[in-house]
């Protein structure tokens, strides 16, 4: 392989691994507060997706303004599912509550085909993000610079607002001990709703860019990078940020490098995620981040 | 301050407490005692909607609170330091202070107010950068305490401060407690270690098996025969 076309795929393996780190925040925020998977999760990233081309389309938004649209719009969506699906069974056994997220999937993709149709969209991508770099003989297209760096910028922004503010602060002391937080005054709902609405943002952001890079739109797009966020997830310790993240950038780079230099095992891209996902849950079911956190009684 | 009248309430399946009577006047520390699963924990969890009431009627400052939200009850002034501390592990100590002070909006006030939690708790202060989780039993439930301060209480809760600490510790508790007390917060206090809750309180209540069997002052109780044998082991 020439230094050219190495660097090419080291391009995509980081915008894809930063877009599997921005859904995959959302699957370990959820789980760090309810201990509960989200499945619904890949369906709400779907979703923004879809916002962006009928605002665009439909209502001939200017780009960005189709783009904080569907962030904004995104978020309410997944708070709402929140209240739908998960909310009336939060004294429910855990297996309802799972059971009830798989449900709520199902609906959003099928209520999407009957909606959207199952004809293929093409995402509307800015000109802007179309252009490609050169820097001598590598090529590599915009979207390759601009998906990593509006991940990162998320991901600082994320850890202040978890860090450093009281919304965040009440965030962490939900997820140790709800009755406990109960008990200092917080809005326990409250604070469930907005970790599902900045989870769910945070999976709009990663959407758009998905959509840049890959325009083909489809009531099902959500499921296999959900999968695969989850998957991230695991690999970082579900319930760490900083975890989902790396997760996100090691599964992405991988699957890229995987083809790159093992062009016959292309076909396997998909399988090689859940391999890595059973490795994972059987040699260390902790994930990379997570520690077996051991407590004072 | 609290007046709970015939309260029922039922934990599970089980029927934990049965129709149950108390008051706790302002400025007073009035203590539950009683063996484990006498309902007592039930009873404060109930005061503060942890647990729903099925009949009778909880009031606060003379207002009808049987079904106030916890987060409302916390606002105006009536906190639980729960059982087994409850402190958030994965924060540091000055997080779990702020916490405290989460239902407040006057920030100069909560400064002040945290400034006086370090002076009552130096301890608290040497450790306010580290995680919570990493002190010893008794620091956290300094912490705890410190933490319900902050939440500027007007009647505090308190189930079982001295479960797992050494008599030593015990004894530095319950001298906060008489402290925050002559501040003029009111306290209702849960143990199991009768003698100490009944040596610095005005009035006590017995329970056994989701009943009231004896109520009485603090004295009173502690020279009471029945009690004695049952609960001071004398």
């Amino acid at each position: 392989m020439s230094l050219e076309t190495f660097f090419q795929h080291l391009s995509n393996g980081l915008a894809l691994g930063s877009l599997y780190a921005l859904i995959a925040i959302g699957y370990t925020m959820v789980y760090g507060i309810l201990r509960l998977i989200n499945f619904a999760h890949g369906d709400i990233f779907m979703i923004s997706t879809y916002i962006v081309f009928y605002g665009v389309t439909m209502f001939l938004m200017p780009w960005w303004v189709a783009f904080v649209v569907a962030i904004l719009l995104t978020g309410i969506f997944g708070i709402l599912v929140e209240r739908v699906a998960y909310r009336p069974l939060r004294d429910s056994p855990r297996i309802s509550v799972m059971i009830s997220a798989i449900g709520a999937s199902f609906l959003i993709e099928n209520l999407a085909i009957v909606i959207f149709g199952g004809r293929p969209k093409a995402f509307p991508i800015p000109d802007y993000f179309n252009q490609v770099a050169h820097f001598n003989t590598i090529s590599i297209p915009f979207a390759n610079f601009f998906i990593p760096i509006v991940t990162l910028t998320s991901l600082v922004i994320l850890l202040f607002i978890v860090n450093k503010t009281k919304t965040g602060m009440a965030m962490r002391a939900v997820s140790k001990d709800y009755e406990a937080a109960r008990l200092m005054g917080i809005n326990v709902d409250n604070i469930i709703s907005i970790t599902f609405g900045i989870g769910s943002m945070l999976a709009a952001i990663g959407g758009i860019l998905w959509g840049i890079k890959y325009p083909n739109l489809i009531p099902l797009l959500g499921i296999m990078p959900g999968l695969k966020a989850f998957i991230a997830a695991v690999i970082g310790g579900i319930g760490d940020i900083k975890g989902a993240v790396i997760g996100g950038f090691l599964l992405g780079m991988s699957e890229i490098m995987i083809i790159a230099f093992l062009p016959s095992l292309t076909g396997y891209r998909d399988a090689f995620a859940f391999i890595l996902l059973i490795a994972i849950l059987l040699f260390k079911p902790s994930g990379l981040m997570g520690q077996n956190v051991t407590e004072k009684v | 301050m609290i007046k709970i009248t015939d309260l029922h309430v039922y934990y599970g399946g089980i029927h934990a407490i049965k129709g149950i009577s108390l008051e706790v006047p302002k400025g007073k520390i009035v203590s539950l005692i009683g063996a484990n699963g006498a309902g007592k924990s039930t009873t404060l969890r109930a005061i503060m909607k942890l647990e729903k009431p099925k009949e009778g009627t909880i009031s606060y400052r003379d207002q009808d609170i049987t079904f106030e939200k916890t987060q409302k009850l916390v606002k105006n002034g009536l906190v639980l330091v729960p059982e087994g501390r409850r402190v958030f592990t994965n924060l540091t100590v000055e997080e779990n202070l702020i916490l405290g002070a989460y239902a407040r909006k006057d920030s100069d006030e909560v400064h002040k107010d945290l400034e006086w939690v370090y002076e009552l708790f130096p301890r608290l202060k040497e450790r306010r950068k580290q995680k919570a989780g990493t002190m010893s039993g008794g620091e956290q439930q300094m912490l705890a305490v410190g933490r319900a301060l902050m939440s500027k209480p007007e009647v505090l809760l308190m189930d079982e401060p001295s479960l797992g600490l050494a008599p030593l510790i015990v004894k530095d508790i319950f001298n906060i407690i008489r402290k925050i007390n002559s501040l003029g917060v009111t306290i209702l206090l849960i143990e199991q270690n009768a003698k100490v809750a009944l040596e610095i309180s005005d009035y006590g209540y017995v329970m056994e098996t989701g009943n009231i069997v004896l109520e009485g002052k603090g004295k009173d109780l502690l020279e009471d025969e029945n009690v004695k044998k049952a609960y001071l082991g004398a």
